[in-house]
């Protein structure tokens, strides 16, 4: 909303300068996002120019004599619209004016222009400021005072408002005025609504009907009649053009004018259009269509509000007006609506028919219904005073939707409840009578307060507590503690066990990535190299194809990720990502389980100075993964995996009690080109969700007390016999503490078929001092174990 | 007497040149035994002091002793640097700008850093940080909010639906949370008053993707729900947040907002670190940056997740979280947050 401080000033005496001001209505919660200072012109005055001559030297240019008052100056003007007897906005040497053709600032210096002195300049529109016209010179109206200042005539400062949605008073003028005179505690004036009825009574000629009182409370019409439509008076248009609206004709403009006076729109009826003077309000029916004063033919929806005679619609209720019953150059009667409709259905209709309008703007944040009758009666006082016609005595009022205007009753107990501070009953009243309210006192500390008739936003204490809270300022509410109370516990213990997660995974080097929890379905299936299992949810209204449907995975948008970092990047590579996947349920909402994806891979060598030159392995996502589950306290195995987005052998699956937690592996060669990835990308991925319920307690072990004893064994098995089928038999032996893997071979000094590992193996006994014999007893039956049941013989 | 001042004058002055000369270990023991051995000429002086007069004993006795220490620490630095002449001959001379072996530096995203930072110190007024689902039932986004459908809020929350049918016998519709403010009505259903919580999350808006705009972003939400829960309490804990988390220094601003689901409405914004309130670009000329956005539950709110709000009252808050990071380093494209690009991930 857009509102003029001079405009303003018709309404409500302002004393403070336009940035306290702007600060003042900012704080009370509409917020001033501009302030747009017009003029502050200096050394340009309005003249009359009163003579015209050819420039001897240049056919395009003419000498202009301007008349000042009291004085006179002859300049030169290229304009085309020069025109003997117009007043002009004259620049005296020195004014600061935008150069009109540069768009840059200037200072106008005396210039001598093919070889006449030229001692000043008549302005246009832009080197004024006040557009991007530069045509032909400023044309002011004929009653601007000869001599005076522009910046006193012209000059005002222009706030831009955002106004909230349960706001629509303060997208009229005289709300503004209200909140401003409630703000700096002035009186507010509004227009006194007096005009001749001097026609016949309004009920003798038009009737009003409203089939649909649900979505139409209240129309209320007036008529006026020997109406000539023409162009509006300059301070008509001025204040339209303040407010942002286009000056059409003086039937329109008045009609425009009122709704940014009052915040109420109305619509002009060309009335000898309306068949039989019959209004009706009702809904559109399967099929109709009507042409909308944009020119554009609508197929209108059934439900929705239309205004219409007899015959055939006529308007889109609060949104449009039709082509039918447009006011035009041959109109002389006009039908005047201001109406008040439900909001949700102009909602509804500006949604189907894509068409907005300042109108609709306007109803579907609710406005009062108590406006219509004031709003109707200053725009056909307007018009009697503007168009020469004649109103008709009396207006239709069709209220069937009247609500009683409540009192909203609370106390100053209940204020100082929500505000945490005392208000007393005069301050009270003070306050709620300066918005408009009317105020009632008692019994005891209660009190009533009835809202004005342009605001549609109070119903419950809580607003008029808002309203007290807001006029006395938020600042002047005290800082004060919560209360101690304890609240039950809703410990969360995953937000806690995600952030080990993501503090570990920084330890250990890896750089945490957000991606988009929508992923088109094709980049999900390319990720996970088949189908997901589940079909994922889709989104009705993806703002992309690309985002058209939740993720059932992490993996289709980090692999991207990674993609395009690994062309940017150097040496090894290591990213993860934590968050939700989402899996449909029936009838439910989705399950949406926290998980993690790492991706590991060697973007080219390390070429630092000591950086690392091998490539990633699979072990070393192994260790990583080992690593984040011992910080997460999770005891888990690595078995073989079978996932189709990894590369066959290269991969495991992560198990924990007997529950598969995640897996690892290197990444299927046919899904890392279609990511147009290299080969060597690790990836792992661990649901954070199903491992939750598996994190062990810590358990302490004493320190020993008592020295240890290590050994090493060399063993020679097959070639098949798995790592931790040794470690899982050696385990089970008393006094083994520790069991570490230190060399694997394989190669021409074993037989085929073979391999050898080499363990270091530490002893300890938490009540002596082991002596070797006892030591070598163990180790001893260890090799035979092993020998019995892994086939495994000792190296020699 | 002048005689002996005299010859502890000389002295300091042939010692202090003689060690400055020295260059080898051995000619530097000499010097000791010279100097400060039991023989030495220090000695020698002390020593001759007995026979003076008790008052020139004192005098002259403190003299020399002040040039003994003198002599003692000199010593010690002649032999510092003496050897480590030695340990540089005998080793390699470091170049110590060279770089050093990378260590592995991990980065977490820094809207995982804002939130935690951010839940901490909620945290640490007894707030609990709990969190809600992203996908969502219309109900609790919108209804359960004070937002019944066609409200112009739901404007201001352009929606992502998700294509699913409507939950039986409710007719509840799936859609991608706006706000993470569904947690409010979740907890309040779930446990009495009091209630104090912090729900982190991201959250969506069917909105076009531009430099301040995402269709998906993150918020943090909080609610206090309990007796005599006040506008003054709503002040003071975010008052707290914001000196604890933007610093003491930074002023503090509450003006009046709307959003339906508080009332009254509240909005907090901090002075502008560039300009201290003075209006810049950064601020758009106000001189305040817009942090939050608050309010007292509406008592609709409380009304419909079954709590009297005659009896009790509380205060609601959320946070936009990429916008502080953006503004505290001058960020100019919130995409870059979720673009993944490690150029811009590996600065946090």
């Amino acid at each position: 909303m857009k509102v003029s401080l001079k405009w303003l000033k018709e309404y409500v005496a302002i004393g403070d300068s336009p940035a306290e001001l702007a600060r003042k209505i900012t704080l009370a919660g509409t917020e001033v996002a501009h302030i747009d200072a017009r003029g502050g012109w200096q050394n340009v005055m309005i003249g009359e120019v009163v003579g015209i001559q050819p420039h001897p030297q240049a056919d395009r240019l003419r000498l202009a004599t301007v008349s000042l008052g009291s004085e006179q100056e002859t300049v030169v003007c290229g304009a085309p619209n020069l025109t003997l007897g117009d007043r002009v906005a004259f620049a005296r040497v020195g004014a600061e004016l935008i150069d009109g053709h540069t768009g840059a600032k200037t200072v106008l210096k005396p210039a001598v222009i093919r070889g006449i002195s030229s001692a000043g300049m008549i302005c246009s529109e832009k080197e004024l400021g006040l557009s991007q016209s530069h045509e032909g010179i400023l044309v002011l109206p004929s009653d601007a005072p000869l001599g005076a200042s522009l910046a006193d005539y012209m000059g005002d400062v222009i706030f831009d408002l955002e106004v909230t949605p349960n706001r629509p008073d303060m997208l009229s003028m005289l709300g503004v005025a209200h909140e401003v005179g409630a703000l700096t505690g002035t009186a507010v004036g509004e227009p006194v609504l007096d005009y001749a009825a001097a026609g016949d009574s309004i009920e003798t000629m038009v009737s009003v009907e409203i089939r649909d009182t649900e979505l139409c409370p209240r129309y209320s019409v007036s008529l006026v009649t020997g109406v000539r439509v023409g162009e509006s008076p300059a301070w008509l248009k001025e204040r339209l053009a303040a407010g942002g609206v286009r000056s059409i004709n003086n039937v329109v403009d008045i009609t425009n004018y009122v709704m940014l006076e009052y915040g109420q729109p109305l619509h002009a009826f060309d009335f000898d259009k309306i068949t039989d003077g019959r209004v009706i309000a009702r809904c559109a029916r399967e099929g109709e269509e009507m042409t909308t004063l944009d020119g554009i033919a609508r197929r209108l929806i059934p439900g929705t509000l239309v205004i219409a005679d007899p015959m055939r619609p006529v308007a889109v209720a609060g949104v449009m007006g039709g082509d039918v019953s447009e006011v035009d150059g041959g109109t002389t009667s006009v039908l005047l609506e201001s109406a008040s409709f439900k909001p949700a259905s102009i909602h509804r209709t500006v949604a189907a028919l894509k068409l907005g309008s300042e109108a609709s703007r306007r109803f579907e944040r609710g406005i009062s219904p108590l406006i219509t009758l004031p709003a109707l009666k200053r725009a056909t006082q307007l018009m009697v005073e503007l168009s020469g016609g004649t109103a008709a005595a009396g207006v239709i009022d069709c209220y069937p939707g009247q609500e009683e205007r409540s009192a909203v009753a609370l106390s100053l107990s209940e204020v100082k409840r929500i505000l945490g501070m005392s208000v007393e009953m005069p301050h009270v009243s003070r306050i709620l009578t300066s918005l408009g309210f009317e105020f009632r006192e008692g019994p005891g500390d209660e009190f009533a307060a009835v809202p004005p008739y342009w605001r549609s936003d109070i119903r419950i204490p809580a607003d008029v507590i808002e309203e007290i809270a807001r006029i006395i300022g938020y600042a002047d509410i005290p800082y004060s503690r919560l209360p101690s109370a304890l609240p039950e516990s809703l410990v969360s213990p995953m937000i806690e066990f995600k952030r080990r997660a993501r503090v570990a995974l920084k330890g250990f080097g890896g750089s945490e990535v957000i991606t988009y929890a929508f992923a088109s379905e094709e980049t999900l299936s390319r990720g996970l190299n088949c189908q997901p299992e589940m079909l994922p949810l889709r989104v009705a209204n993806p703002m992309n194809p690309d985002q058209g449907c939740m993720r059932t995975s992490l993996r289709g948008n980090l692999l991207q990720v990674l993609a395009a970092n690994i062309r940017r990047e150097e040496g090894p590579l290591f990213i993860f990502e934590l968050g939700r996947v989402y899996l449909r349920r029936a009838q439910e909402l989705p399950e949406e389980p926290e998980m993690l994806c790492i991706l590991l891979a060697s973007a080219g060598p390390d070429k630092r100075w000591h950086g690392r030159k091998e490539a990633v392995d699979f072990y070393d996502a192994k260790g990583l993964m080992e690593g984040l589950l011992g910080e997460l306290r999770i005891e888990a195995t690595f078995v073989p995996g079978h996932d189709p987005g990894l590369r066959p052998g290269a991969q495991a699956a992560i198990m924990a009690d007997g529950v598969q937690i995640g897996v690892l592996g290197e990444l299927y060669p046919e899904v890392a080109r279609a990511f147009d990835l290299p080969a060597g990308v690790y990836l792992c991925e661990f649901n954070l969700s199903a491992a939750l319920p598996l994190v062990r307690d810590l358990v302490y072990r004493t320190l020993p007390r008592f020295p240890g004893a290590e050994r090493d064994l060399a063993l020679v098995v097959d070639e098949t016999v798995a790592h931790h089928q040794i470690v899982d038999i050696i385990e089970q032996f008393r006094l083994v503490t520790g069991v570490r893997l230190f060399d694997v071979y394989a190669g021409s000094q074993l037989a085929p078929g073979k391999k050898s590992l080499g363990y270091n193996l530490s002893f300890q006994s938490p009540d002596h001092t082991l002596k070797d014999a006892e030591v070598d007893g163990v180790l001893g039956a260890i090799v035979s174990e092993l020998g019995t049941r892994l086939g495994a013989v000792l190296r020699t | 007497m002048p005689d002996i001042k005299q010859q502890i004058s000389e002295l300091r002055a042939s010692a202090l040149k003689e060690l400055d000369g020295l260059s080898q270990a051995k000619e530097l023991e000499e010097w000791r035994i010279g100097y400060l051995g039991k023989k030495s000429r220090l000695t020698e002086l002390l020593r001759s002091l007995a026979s003076l007069p008790i008052e020139e004993r004192r005098e002259l006795g403190q003299a020399s002793n002040v040039l003994k220490t003198e002599l003692e620490a000199v010593f010690k630095n002649k032999e510092h640097q003496l050897r480590c002449g030695e340990l540089v001959a005998a080793g390699e001379m470091m170049d110590v700008t060279l770089p050093g072996r990378p260590f592995p530096a991990g980065h977490l995203h820094p809207v995982s850093q804002v939130l935690s930072e951010i839940s901490d110190i909620f945290a640490g007024m007894g707030f609990q940080v709990v969190e809600g689902p992203e996908v969502e039932w219309d109900s609790y986004n919108f209804d359960a909010l004070n937002i019944p459908p066609e409200h112009p809020s739901r404007d201001n929350m352009a929606t992502f639906w998700l294509d699913s049918p409507p939950k039986e016998p409710e007719g509840w519709r799936m859609l991608l949370r706006t706000h993470t403010s569904p947690m409010q009505v979740r907890t309040m259903e779930q446990v009495a008053p009091p209630v104090r919580i912090v729900v982190p999350g991201r959250v969506f808006r069917y909105e076009a993707t531009d430099a301040t705009h995402l269709a998906m972003f993150t918020q943090i939400e909080g609610l206090a729900v309990d007796r005599g829960i006040s506008m003054a309490d709503l002040k003071g804990t975010l008052f707290e947040f914001a000196r604890r988390f933007f610093g003491a220094d930074r002023a503090v601003r509450f003006r009046t907002d709307f959003f339906p689901f508080v009332e009254p409405g509240a909005e907090m914004a901090i002075e502008c670190a560039v300009c201290r309130g003075g209006g810049c670009r950064l601020c758009g000329g106000s001189g305040w940056i817009e942090i939050l956005g608050a309010g007292m539950v509406h008592p609709r709110v409380l009304e419909r997740a079954g709590i009297d709000s005659t009896v009790y009252s509380g205060f609601a808050f959320g946070i936009g979280i990429e916008r502080i990071p953006m503004l505290h380093y001058g960020i100019d494209d919130i995409r870059l947050f979720y673009s993944g690009d490690l150029r811009f991930l590996k600065q946090f």
